[in-house]
């Protein structure tokens, strides 16, 4: 790392050395049995290069020589973005506890284990079904040094338990499932069941809905999987920047419900989103996106955040190549109400649980439209069935305008959203007729 | 390194091994607006080894490649813990080969490609009433060697370029996007000469500004042949990858061979022996020669898409479709090249005597949960008496493999084949494939809106 770095020093005006190194070992479960056991090693470096005020990037995965990583990142600087930031200098960190060495210690026997107990609790329920489930753990080392004098170092753990079931019959395919992360080992495999068979005991009546507009819950799951993506790209500093989100002169005024309030938030103790700095060696903060329905704040990499003339919130990002504004861990706020008061408040509406393809639409003006894979009819306050053929669309920030109610139910879904249940008006329904 | 290899292959206590080693060399360009973002390069070196123990298997990925040995150690180590049956893979003659990628012209300096993007996005930003634009280029050439312990050792060099243009237009705190995805086997001329496009497709974003939102129900949609490739790879591709299938009994007993799923007009096909395309290879990631498959033939499950393991469980033949994204992954059942055959219909036949329906062309996104799927359309018009109308805002549809295939009412004569795709499954995202299909019909199809 050293190396590089004094090298790039050598024929750029600064420079930054991002590094990688990670251990990941998946469990793979198939047809309700072991199937692969992974262990799976990386190593990358990448460099940024400022040269004549301009950027240049190189990245290598595996071992290469300094000398050709400065040279490939030299070769780019030439037509590369006008640097607009000055990189971090050295700085102190907040301490951000996402390493438990209980993970590193855990064995894979154990890993197997807690795999087929997860599925024996579904299968002793739903004899029929076939699950595939995957146990994975990881641990990730970030190293960051620039040629400001900053140097960061700090290593995740992670844990991640999940199970898909299929149940078929006739021509009828059910899908259900759900996963848990954390950067502790998750030991309780019981809670994760119980969500997946109370997803099976509600689709045990079949149901349907008209063609018109409708009142719907969505459940945690079903704000991920609808609501979550156009929220993330209006959101995205450089999506402001560049005028492509409709969120973008909006700061400071009343967009969402008064009780919609939604944070970005680097800094929650053993969450898998969490660090205590970005890609770019900036502190993770936590960022109020929306308070009370007012639009408060965007996320920021350094360069997005410099171009915008605002400071980065410690969201750079980087996926294999230069650093993007990218959510850490999103939380919507809870609200006070009960589940079931709200499911009672329907005559006839649906209960969103997993959409497929929602993110296909327009999601940069808000729109999204999907196939229910998973979702539930509600008639006269009761969910009597499951529905499927049934296309929905709708547009978030129509549907976050005016929020019927927001339920006391928070949980985390997929490791990076924290939310409750969202009960709002006016969504479109198209079901097969007949 | 080919002695190394030849020489831990020999290790004992495993029914079959299999090592992988990768090079790649990729750049990308990325940019937003006026401004190229990012310019960049990757160098990437690794490998894995794969090990299967009575039917289990242990997977170990590494970049660092003078470890072998133990990599080898490990993955049986670890295909011992999980293997408990009694397995042999699907047989496949051992094959010695080097297989280098065809000359396609002289290498392209950075230079030429930013010049030829600068060109777009002139066009794209020039349109009246368009707020931004994104374009992302990348290219990459990959050298891999693949050997197992039966004595293949096969050396492969595979290129691929892939580009999308996208114009964004905005009014009113209105947004609206229009893309254009393409791509090919390294060669670069296929990423030339867009500019009539690329000047249509900013056009046609302004236009979606004053377009109307259908309305949602069922319609008789007639779909482009960019956008019934996707419906051909969501509806049907996905569902004929046998892993899918081979240890489900139930999915076993409704995918049966001979099965009936649409009219004798219908015939789709997945193959990486048809040649130049951007699925197409020699040897899958297994070491077994690419094939070119029916999966549907006159309407009738003919076929369907293999691994080793998964034709060894189904007692059918491989087709060379086990495929790996990169050796951080190990070889999964993958589609390649997948279309509908062409048959007579001219696009006036296909769209005469509908009352009303939707003409949806283009795609934006395709996703399936095997049963159900959806597939998104770029543009759409609304088809009024056999004539195509007025502009719609981009529609969603969806369907159900077991009703929809046999909706197809009508197949054209036009089949052109869609590069610009990638395919996501298990992680390994975006594969490079490619699908195609002439224009078809499609009664009673449930599109999304307001």
């Amino acid at each position: 790392m050293e190396e590089i770095l004094s090298q790039a020093k050598k024929i750029a005006e600064h420079a930054e050395v991002f590094q990688v190194s990670s251990i990941i070992t998946p469990v793979n479960f198939e047809a309700n049995r072991l199937k692969e056991i992974q262990a799976k090693q990386s190593t990358s470096s990448a460099l940024r290069l400022i040269k004549g005020g301009r950027m240049g990037f190189a990245q290598a995965n595996g071992f290469i020589e300094p000398k050709k990583l400065v040279e490939m990142a030299e070769e780019t600087c030439r037509f590369g973005a006008e640097a607009k930031f000055r990189f971090p200098g050295p700085q102190a960190y907040r301490k951000t506890n996402v390493f438990d060495s209980k993970v590193e210690n855990l064995t894979v026997e154990s890993m197997v284990q807690s795999g087929e107990r997860l599925i024996a609790a579904v299968i002793e329920r739903s004899p029929f079904i076939v699950c595939e489930a995957a146990v994975t753990k990881g641990i990730i080392t970030v190293d960051i040094a620039n040629s400001a004098g900053c140097s960061a170092s700090y290593s995740k753990s992670y844990f991640n338990i999940g199970l898909e079931g299929v149940l078929i019959e006739n021509e009828d395919m059910l899908f259900v499932g759900d996963s848990r992360s954390s950067c502790h080992p998750i030991t309780d495999h019981k809670s994760l069941a119980e969500d997946v068979i109370q997803q099976l005991d509600l689709a045990k009546k079949r149901a349907s809905l008209p063609t018109k507009q409708m009142p719907v819950i969505f459940t945690p799951r079903g704000v991920a999987s609808a609501l979550i993506s156009p929220l993330i790209s209006a959101f995205n500093g450089k999506t402001v920047f560049y005028g492509a989100s409709p969120l973008r002169d909006k700061l400071g005024i009343q967009v969402f419900d008064k009780n919609f309030s939604l944070y970005d938030d680097a800094t929650l103790s053993y969450q898998v989103g969490s660090y205590p700095c970005d890609d770019e060696g900036v502190a993770g903060q936590r960022t109020p996106l929306v308070e009370h329905g007012v639009v408060s704040h965007f996320i920021y990499d350094l360069q997005t955040a410099a171009l915008a003339k605002t400071h980065s919130t410690g969201n750079g990002d980087r996926r294999g190549g230069m650093p993007a504004p990218s959510p850490s861990s999103l939380v919507i706020y809870a609200g006070d109400a009960d589940f079931n008061s709200m499911v009672k408040d329907i005559k006839e509406g649906l209960l969103v649980d997993i959409l497929i393809g929602a993110e296909q639409g327009n999601i940069l003006n808000g729109d999204f439209s999907g196939n229910v894979l998973l979702g539930f009819k509600i008639e006269k306050g009761e969910i009597t069935g499951r529905v499927k053929d049934t296309m929905v669309a709708g547009n978030v920030y129509q549907l976050l305008r005016q929020i019927v109610a927001i339920g006391k139910d928070s949980r985390w879904v997929e490791g990076f959203l924290l939310t409750p249940s969202l009960y709002c008006t006016g969504l479109s329904v198209a079901a097969k007729a007949g | 390194m080919r002695n190394e290899i030849a020489d831990v292959l020999k290790s004992r206590g495993a029914d079959y091994i299999e090592i992988r080693i990768e090079e790649n060399q990729a750049s990308r360009l990325v940019y937003r607006g006026t401004r190229l973002e990012e310019v960049g390069r990757t160098s990437s070196l690794g490998g894995n080894v794969r090990a299967l123990v009575k039917g289990g298997w242990g997977f170990v990925s590494f970049n660092n490649t003078h470890n072998l040995k133990d990599s080898v150690r490990l993955a049986i180590k670890a295909a011992e813990l999980t293997g408990k049956e009694d397995f042999r893979l699907s047989p496949t003659e051992p094959v010695v080969d080097v297989v280098a990628v065809p000359e396609k012209g002289p290498p392209v300096s950075l230079a030429s490609k930013k010049q030829l993007l600068d060109e777009y996005n002139d066009i794209i930003l020039s349109t009246p009433e368009i707020r931004t634009s994104n374009i992302g280029y990348s290219d990459g050439q990959k050298k891999t060697i693949f050997a197992s312990s039966e004595g293949t050792y096969i050396e492969q060099t595979r290129a691929d370029i892939n580009l999308r243009l996208t114009a964004i237009a905005a009014k009113n705190g209105e947004v609206q996007q229009v893309g254009l995805s393409i791509g090919s086997l390294g060669d670069f001329s296929a990423v030339q000469d867009l500019h009539g496009k690329v000047e249509d497709l900013s056009q046609r974003a302004v236009a979606l500004l004053s377009a109307t939102q259908a309305k949602g129900g069922e319609y008789t949609v007639v779909l482009d042949p960019v956008l019934a490739g996707v419906f051909a790879h969501e509806a049907f591709g996905h569902l004929s990858e046998a892993d899918h299938v081979y240890e489900n009994q139930k999915l076993r007993e409704i995918m049966v061979l001979g099965r009936k799923f649409g009219d004798k007009h219908l015939d789709i096909v997945d193959g990486a022996a048809v040649p130049g395309l951007r699925g197409s290879y020699k040897y899958d990631d297994e070491g077994v020669p690419a094939t070119k498959t029916y999966l549907i033939r006159e309407g009738v499950l003919e076929s369907r898409l293999h691994s080793r393991e998964t034709a060894a469980k189904m007692g059918e033949k491989t087709t060379g479709n086990a495929r790996a994204i990169n050796y951080s992954f190990p070889p999964i059942v993958r589609m390649t090249n997948t279309y509908i055959e062409p048959k007579t219909l001219s696009f006036k036949d296909v769209i005469s005597g509908i009352k009303e329906g939707i003409y949806a062309r283009d795609w934006y996104g395709g996703t399936t949960s095997l049963e159900m799927f959806t597939f998104s359309a770029g543009e759409a018009y609304m088809i009024r008496k056999g004539k195509v109308e007025e502009l719609l805002r981009p529609v969603v549809l969806s369907g159900n493999v077991f009703e929809t295939l046999g909706n197809i009412d009508a197949v054209g004569n036009d089949l052109e084949m869609n590069q610009g795709g990638g395919c996501g499954k298990r992680g390994q995202t975006p594969l490079p494939v490619s699908n195609g299909s002439p224009h078809i019909r499609i009664s009673r199809c449930l599109v999304g809106g307001g």
